[in-house]
């Protein structure tokens, strides 16, 4: 027996989780039919991942960081997907009504596949314990700096861009 | 081979990161994002047994791949750590936002250390 969701089932957040659409948009649907648009969006998050995580993979044999090395690969990675993530949102919440797919194909799925949390923590750890702790905070550090300021100019130039051209457009 | 492998840690690892945020979603009423600081925490977890395992032999390098390169990578982001950290910062929740970085960042390593130390008891 399957047993019907309930209505937190769907995102709540417009953060992470890809809401799919906006509550109301379309009509309410067979339990069937919620079903397969739930697997629609786990589907498109699992391309989504693998592809970015390829990205991810494919930048860490370009750029290989040699063994106690500073990991600049990863910074970047993660500083880039950072970016990304911040004109992305602004994108899907303010200027585009993308459909569906769009946001867990793309926000969830491939960026979410190209940034690594766990390399992360796991350099960090391994460069403390190799005798590097400078470096290992560093690193620590430098990313978290990066990350931040690359989501939050990111985001702070795409609004500003927007609002410039609706601006224009008056 | 090497890239399938990656792919298909990543094809499991990005849903389960979706799937365990709704889950996480649905049981907490919390503008703290739980959903992504449990799988950065899980993820680091499993990333840190692996390096240890690795590190006496214990892992190979295909299964490196699968599960570090693509499962733990694409289950746990950085994207989605700090675009929602902006998100608090910037609704002016900024205590939670600092202590998101904070919590992520310590309980992240920490996860590392108790993976490591636990492949040590294991395999050394």
């Amino acid at each position: 027996m399957k047993v019907p969701r309930s209505p937190s089932d769907e995102p709540v957040d417009p953060g992470a989780a890809p809401a799919g659409h906006p509550p109301g948009a379309g009509s309410p649907g067979s339990p069937g039919a919620a079903r397969g648009e739930r697997f629609a969006v786990v589907g498109a998050v699992a391309a989504g991942g693998a592809l970015g995580a390829t990205a991810r993979y494919a930048a860490s044999l370009l750029w290989p960081t040699p063994d106690g090395g500073f990991p600049w690969t990863t910074l970047w990675v993660n500083g880039a997907g950072c970016a990304v993530i911040g004109v992305f949102m602004v994108i899907v919440t303010d200027v585009w009504a993308a459909p569906p797919l769009v946001r867990p194909f793309f926000g969830t799925g491939v960026l979410g596949g190209f940034t690594t949390f766990s390399t992360y923590a796991t350099d960090v750890q391994q460069l403390a314990d190799g005798g590097r702790p400078l470096r290992a905070l560093a690193y620590l550090a430098g990313t978290l700096l990066v990350a931040l300021a690359a989501v939050w100019s990111a985001a702070w130039l795409t609004r500003r861009i927007v609002a410039g051209r609706r601006e224009g457009a008056r | 081979m090497n890239w399938l492998l990656v792919v298909l840690g990543a094809a499991v690892g990005a849903p389960l990161r979706h799937l365990t945020d709704r889950a996480v979603r649905g049981r907490h009423d919390s503008a703290f994002p739980w959903g992504t600081f449990t799988v950065n925490v899980s993820g680091s977890f499993v990333l840190g047994l692996l390096t240890g395992a690795a590190v006496h032999g214990a892992a190979s390098e295909s299964l490196r791949l699968l599960l570090g390169t693509g499962l733990c990578g694409a289950l746990t982001t950085y994207s989605t750590f700090s675009y929602e950290t902006l998100r608090l910062a910037e609704t002016g929740a900024r205590f939670l936002a600092a202590a998101n970085v904070v919590a992520s960042v310590v309980a992240g390593l920490g996860a590392v250390l108790v993976g490591t130390t636990l492949a040590d008891a294991i395999w050394a």
